[in-house]
């Protein structure tokens, strides 16, 4: 009798430590939800991957070759090992991925959670996918100044993975403009991330591209925004 | 009673600080193309919730009206309907590349955020606009960059023709009379029907034929195609 009203004693105590866990914002996760929108007239973007991370993490860096899960994102569209290889950083918080490729016009939410979020950072990733290897996105977002239920908005670029040549061969073309090859681990290209110089095309000349002048595309090509939920 | 006095005095001057409140602007919109002119521009302060386009969102009629053959009458209606501030034509009929359009803007409390639009011609349904920019409170300068949008409501088939009524295909006109004539039609459709980033235009380089009316090496762009200046007094 006396121990059991000792362990409501505790429960109580332990129920009341939980809750002020829950006030404490280190105690519950923050959501941060991101919305992307394919600003794109002909060119789905594959599930785009996203990473909640410290600054001691970056996607890629202008100028600097991709890693092998970026190369496999921008040539194929398969953001699996991109997204194992943050998960390996013990800078990264969380990851996700999108269910499915985003079409023109179209837009999808994920949302990812940190325990923490001094200093908390934001990339996202995706391929255009009927491109050799160009790829929207953002590394480094900073996610450290938005208040429970603020926003931010930005326009993203596309780059160019740099690890395949812009030959726009339907050989070479993974999306639907092609129906070729996505990945080859082959870098015949410059092998450092540019911004993307776009498409030629067969509409503008170019006799031995699978594309048409409706691929053409100018910066920016996608609209983030991320919302702090709580 | 005087300490009353001051205290209000003091709310008064807090009130008129604070961002919801009535500001003095000036606006001035720089054409950045090379060849590309601008229809009579809409610039608006209106309050956050207000729209008059957003990207991978099918156009209203009235964006329609605008993006296709410059009339920005209908959008002025839609912010009329919420006592936006409105400006109308600054620049005076179109605006060409190089030239600026400067206006000065007084906005009412709660029209907390500007948007601006305008027609690019030559093209079928392209415009270059900004859409609910938070205006900026503390005095100062501030420089954005515009990019040009693709209304997604008509096909870029590149051929003058003169009709700029919505549904009517074809680019009402080229101010600058650079294009040519018996284009085939560039394209026949729009993958993208809701508003978004405009690819640009095709053209080629023939001016008696070809697909397009438009010339490749005249009239291309790239983003941004638009310089805005706000000064904040």
């Amino acid at each position: 009798m006396k121990i059991s009203t000792y362990l409501k004693g505790l429960g109580l105590i332990a129920v009341a430590m939980v809750l002020q866990a829950c006030a404490d914002s280190s105690g519950i996760p923050v959501r941060y939800e991101a919305t992307l929108t394919n600003l794109t007239n002909d060119q789905p973007i594959s599930p785009v991957a996203v990473v909640l991370h410290r600054p001691g993490y970056a996607g890629w860096s202008a100028g600097v070759a991709v890693s092998a899960g970026l190369e496999l994102l921008a040539e194929g569209g398969d953001n699996s090992i991109f997204l194992n290889e943050a998960a390996a950083s013990n800078q990264v918080v969380d990851t996700a991925s999108a269910a499915g490729a985003i079409a023109p016009g179209s837009s999808d939410s994920l949302t990812l959670s940190s325990f923490g979020f001094a200093g908390l950072q934001l990339t996202l990733a995706g391929m255009l996918v009927n491109t050799n290897d160009a790829f929207s996105g953002v590394t480094g977002a900073s996610l450290a100044s938005l208040a429970p239920g603020q926003m931010l908005t930005m326009n993203l670029h596309a780059y160019d993975a740099g690890t395949e040549a812009n030959s726009e061969t339907a050989a070479t073309i993974p999306g639907p403009a092609g129906g070729g090859e996505g990945f080859n681990a082959v870098r015949n290209d410059r092998d450092t991330v540019a911004i993307h110089p776009g498409v030629v095309t067969m509409g503008d000349g170019l006799a031995t591209s699978a594309l048409s002048q409706s691929h053409r595309f100018d910066q920016p090509v996608a609209r983030l925004t991320v919302t702090r939920l709580n | 009673m005087r300490k009353t006095l001051i205290s209000f005095t003091m709310i008064l001057g807090l009130l008129i600080a604070s961002p919801g409140f009535a500001q003095q602007l000036d606006v001035r919109v720089t054409n950045l193309t090379n060849a590309i002119y601008f229809t009579p521009l809409l610039a608006s302060a209106h309050p956050a919730g207000t729209h008059i386009f957003q990207p991978g969102t099918a156009a209203s009629a009235n964006l329609q009206a605008m993006a296709e053959g410059g009339d920005i009458s209908g959008l002025v209606t839609d912010l009329q309907a919420v006592a936006a501030d409105i400006v109308q034509d600054p620049a005076g009929g179109f605006l060409a590349p190089g030239v600026s359009a400067v206006t000065m803007m007084s906005t009412t409390a709660g029209n907390t955020h500007l948007s601006i639009a305008g027609m690019l011609l030559p093209t079928n349904d392209g415009f270059v606009g900004i859409e609910t920019l938070e205006i900026p409170t503390a005095p100062g300068t501030y420089t954005y960059y515009l990019n040009a949008y693709d209304a997604g409501t008509e096909a870029n088939d590149e051929i003058i023709t003169g009709g700029g009524m919505p549904g009517v295909p074809g680019i009402p006109a080229d101010p600058g009379m650079n294009s040519g004539m018996g284009g085939t039609g560039a394209a026949m459709n729009d993958a993208n029907t809701t508003v978004h980033i405009h690819r640009g235009v095709l053209g080629d380089s023939n001016l008696g034929g070809g697909v397009s009316d438009l010339d490749s090496t005249v009239h291309r762009w790239l983003n941004p195609v638009a310089e805005l200046t706000i000064i904040v007094n």
